[in-house]
């Protein structure tokens, strides 16, 4: 039996079709608007000026910061503005807006690495960082911030997220696919990285040819691992699926390296494979385009700065959607408009049509538990967003409404319509307030 | 592009589409061959029992909404019917008709709104109901019947007086005295499956709540006996109410545990009660209480039996 972790959903994939389809490549749009935020972690200041002719691939904004990652130019042509712009957050976010001048001109910088064998640990994540390699599974933790975490033990083992278990969702499917060779490449990038002695890739096993792909490419290596797991959502969750591939669970409050785990997305490794061997920088990525008021759903590759917008015209709207959402239907966030950037940690933009949603008015609890057992971190959703409602922020506290990972199938299950994630949400905010 | 108007909202963007509703009308079906049996069993007499008890509690239902000022749409969550039908269920099968009606807005009134309607109330409704017609009209509600409403003792009764208790099978099939949606336990057993398999309710409460019956009735010697595992658990398990309330009334979802433990605690507890009840207890069924109790320690139940969190030892 595939491997797995308890609790969980069976949500409606709606994959069909959408996986077998190619990555296309989505030309540049004439504008870009490149967020100087694209990670968690401290905003970019620009480097920039308005007016100051840019490069593909010219470093725009850094920090010195910690947990921060520069961000690139992904066209090359003129700097119009400097300005705040919506962000998939929610904020408004301080964004570098370039006119493409469709020569896609590199810049110098951007010139292939050593091979991995001739770099050191230190030097592959200084690498990581100056190519502005972030989690791009949606998380989006700067990645060279993960490989040297604060005390903890040694790191044994790097494991790739390609569980891709939101659906809709098949950009990180395509890229096993058509990319094996430069995910297993990334994957020993970050393992010498960590000083890791094993590699282990999870994908869930609705992607038989995906397992098939990267095994073949793994076979070269005796320290790298491919796992089919079973098809539940959120086999993805980081937590999730540490524990059903290793049979390890992290603790409460704690991080993976404290296990000495490094969990990357297959979208990563792939990310920094193309970064080391054609020294392009995190500049492009591929999302997924769907639901039901998209016309021609598919897997594009879209340059970092590209409207929603643009991207939806692109594939073709039919009727007004319900619900714009960046990522995933079961964690990713609703949009208040169109003029949001696709940005490093974009998995996907769906259009959403209000029957496709389930939306529906809430009632009272009537206590079926079915949240309780669907969850995934053991925790009561019910009596958290009771304590939410009722304000007892300690007692939410007391039974571990921090743990939450806001991951969903509470929500997603409840035949009452109790919005559990916000209320949940509330209940940490409150918590957060109080500290 | 133009896109207008865009609804923002917490994710998850996606809902299973389950409602309560739908698992309401589930346990009605899953609860209607027993009912059918009892028609077939008892006679047409008891067709208007169920529809008065049903019918009543719908009637209640609306009255009372309707003086909260709530919205009437929540009478077809299916609720009330739902404890319309279990009240009706739980009274023999010549139970005069106005105490049934009586029954039925008792459930609602007293077992539900006085706590604030659906997802609010401590107790099992339908139980609280049949705990008031019990201390109210006991001989009414102790009158059993068999076929063609002949008076005749339930099995309980029968072994509490030393006579000769119908054999295993008939007890299975429901040919023998008690209350409505008693009898039949094979027809119970077969809703009850349905609605595990249904995912409405979870095994563990019945699970737990025929095994510790079984096992007590089994070990200990009953008032006036002596001598240790000689009881007769495969009377005790397929006589009384034990399988109704087991699958059908220890699982109401708004007053058994939410925790997974909890479920089993629920079960084990219902059990010892029942067990108690039987073997040295004044009464010769002990269900109703036993479920009505471990409602009330729901809570509590809840908060000790939490459990592991992901990651925790």
């Amino acid at each position: 039996m595939a491997k797995t972790f308890i609790g969980g959903i069976h949500p409606p994939y709606r994959k069909e079709g959408l996986s077998a389809l190619p990555i296309e490549r989505m030309p540049a749009p004439k504008v870009v608007a490149i967020p100087v935020q694209q990670h968690v972690g401290k905003a970019c200041l620009p480097l920039v000026k308005v007016g100051e002719r840019v490069l593909m691939g010219q470093k725009i904004g850094d920090v010195d910061a910690s947990i921060a990652a520069p961000v690139h130019s992904s066209v090359s042509g003129t700097v119009l503005s400097i300005e705040p712009r919506p962000h998939a957050n929610g904020k408004m976010v301080n964004s570098i807006v370039i006119l493409n001048d469709f020569l896609d001109e590199w810049h110098p910088s951007a010139l292939p690495k050593p091979h991995l064998d001739k770099l050191s640990p230190e030097e592959i994540v200084a690498l990581i960082r100056e190519m502005g390699i972030v989690g791009m599974g949606g998380g989006g933790f700067p990645t060279h911030a993960k490989l040297k975490p604060f005390p903890s033990p040694p790191i044994d083992t790097v494991l790739l997220n390609g569980a891709e278990c939101e659906p809709y969702l098949t950009n990180d499917h395509r890229l096993m696919v058509e990319a094996p060779e430069k995910i297993i490449y990334g994957l020993r990038c970050l393992m010498k990285a960590a000083g890791a002695g094993r590699g282990h890739i999870g994908v869930e096993e609705n992607k038989p040819d995906a397992v098939l792909a990267l095994k073949k490419v793994a076979a070269l290596y005796s320290d790298i691992t491919i796992t089919s797991l079973a098809v539940k959502y959120p086999q993805g969750a980081e937590l999730q699926l540490i524990r059903a591939c290793l049979g390890k669970e992290v603790p409460p409050g704690k991080f993976p390296p404290h296990i000495g785990v490094v969990v990357n997305n297959v979208h990563t490794a792939e990310a920094i494979a193309q970064a080391f061997t054609t020294g392009m920088p995190s500049i492009e990525r591929v999302i997924t385009v769907a639901g039901g008021a998209v016309e021609r759903p598919g897997n594009v590759l879209v340059r970092v700065g590209t409207t929603f917008a643009q991207v939806l015209e692109a594939r073709g709207l039919k009727g007004e959607p319900y619900k714009l959402v960046s990522g995933g239907p079961m964690m990713g966030l609703a949009m208040y408009t169109g003029e949001v950037a696709v940005c490093k940690c974009t998995s996907g933009i769906l259009a959403l049509t209000y029957e496709e949603t389930g939306a529906r008015e809430a009632g009272p609890c009537v206590r079926c538990a079915k949240c309780v057992d669907s969850c995934p971190m053991f925790l009561q959703p019910t009596t958290i967003a009771h304590y939410a409602m009722k304000g007892r922020v300690d007692d939410a506290e007391n039974i571990g409404a921090l743990e939450c990972r806001e991951c969903g199938p509470c929500a997603y299950v409840c035949p009452a319509g109790i919005p559990l994630v916000q209320w949940i949400r509330l209940a940490k905010s409150d918590i957060y307030a109080r500290q | 592009m133009d896109i207008k108007k865009l609804t923002v909202s917490s994710s998850p963007h996606l809902h299973s589409g389950d409602t309560v509703r739908q698992a309401m009308l589930l346990v009605l079906v899953a609860l209607a061959p027993a009912a059918l049996f009892a028609v077939y069993h008892f006679g047409w007499y008891v067709l208007a029992i169920l529809l008065t008890g049903t019918i009543s509690a719908v009637l209640a239902e609306t009255a009372l909404l309707r003086l909260m000022k709530k919205p009437l749409t929540i009478v077809l969550d299916g609720s009330a019917a739902l404890t319309g039908l279990l009240l009706a269920l739980n009274v023999p099968a010549g139970a005069p008709l106005w105490m049934v009606a009586i029954g039925a807005f008792m459930a609602i009134a007293i077992g539900k709104h006085v706590f604030g309607g659906l997802g609010y109330n401590p107790f099992n409704p339908a139980l609280v109901g049949r705990a008031i017609l019990v201390s109210s009209w006991p001989a009414h509600m102790t009158a059993w019947v068999g076929p063609g409403l002949i008076s005749s003792a339930t099995p309980l009764a029968m072994q509490r007086a030393g006579e000769a208790v119908p054999p295993y099978l008939d007890l299975f099939l429901g040919l023998k005295a008690g209350s409505l949606g008693e009898v039949s336990v094979f027809l119970l057993l077969l809703g009850g499956i349905f609605l595990i398999c249904k995912k409405v309710i979870d095994w563990k409460i019945p699970g737990a709540y025929l095994a510790t019956v079984a096992l007590m009735t089994w070990v200990l010697p009953a008032r006036g006996q002596v001598g240790f595992f000689a009881g007769d658990p495969l009377m005790h398990v397929l006589s009384g109410g034990l399988v109704l309330g087991a699958f059908f009334m220890a699982t109401d979802w708004v007053t058994s545990p939410v925790t997974k433990l909890g479920r089993i605690v629920m079960g084990l507890g219902a059990g010892i009660i029942t067990a108690v009840i039987r073997l040295y207890g004044g009464l010769p069924e002990g269900v109703t209480f036993a479920i009505l109790i471990m409602n009330g320690l729901t809570p509590l139940i809840d908060r000790y039996t939490m459990g592991r969190r992901f990651g925790a030892r």
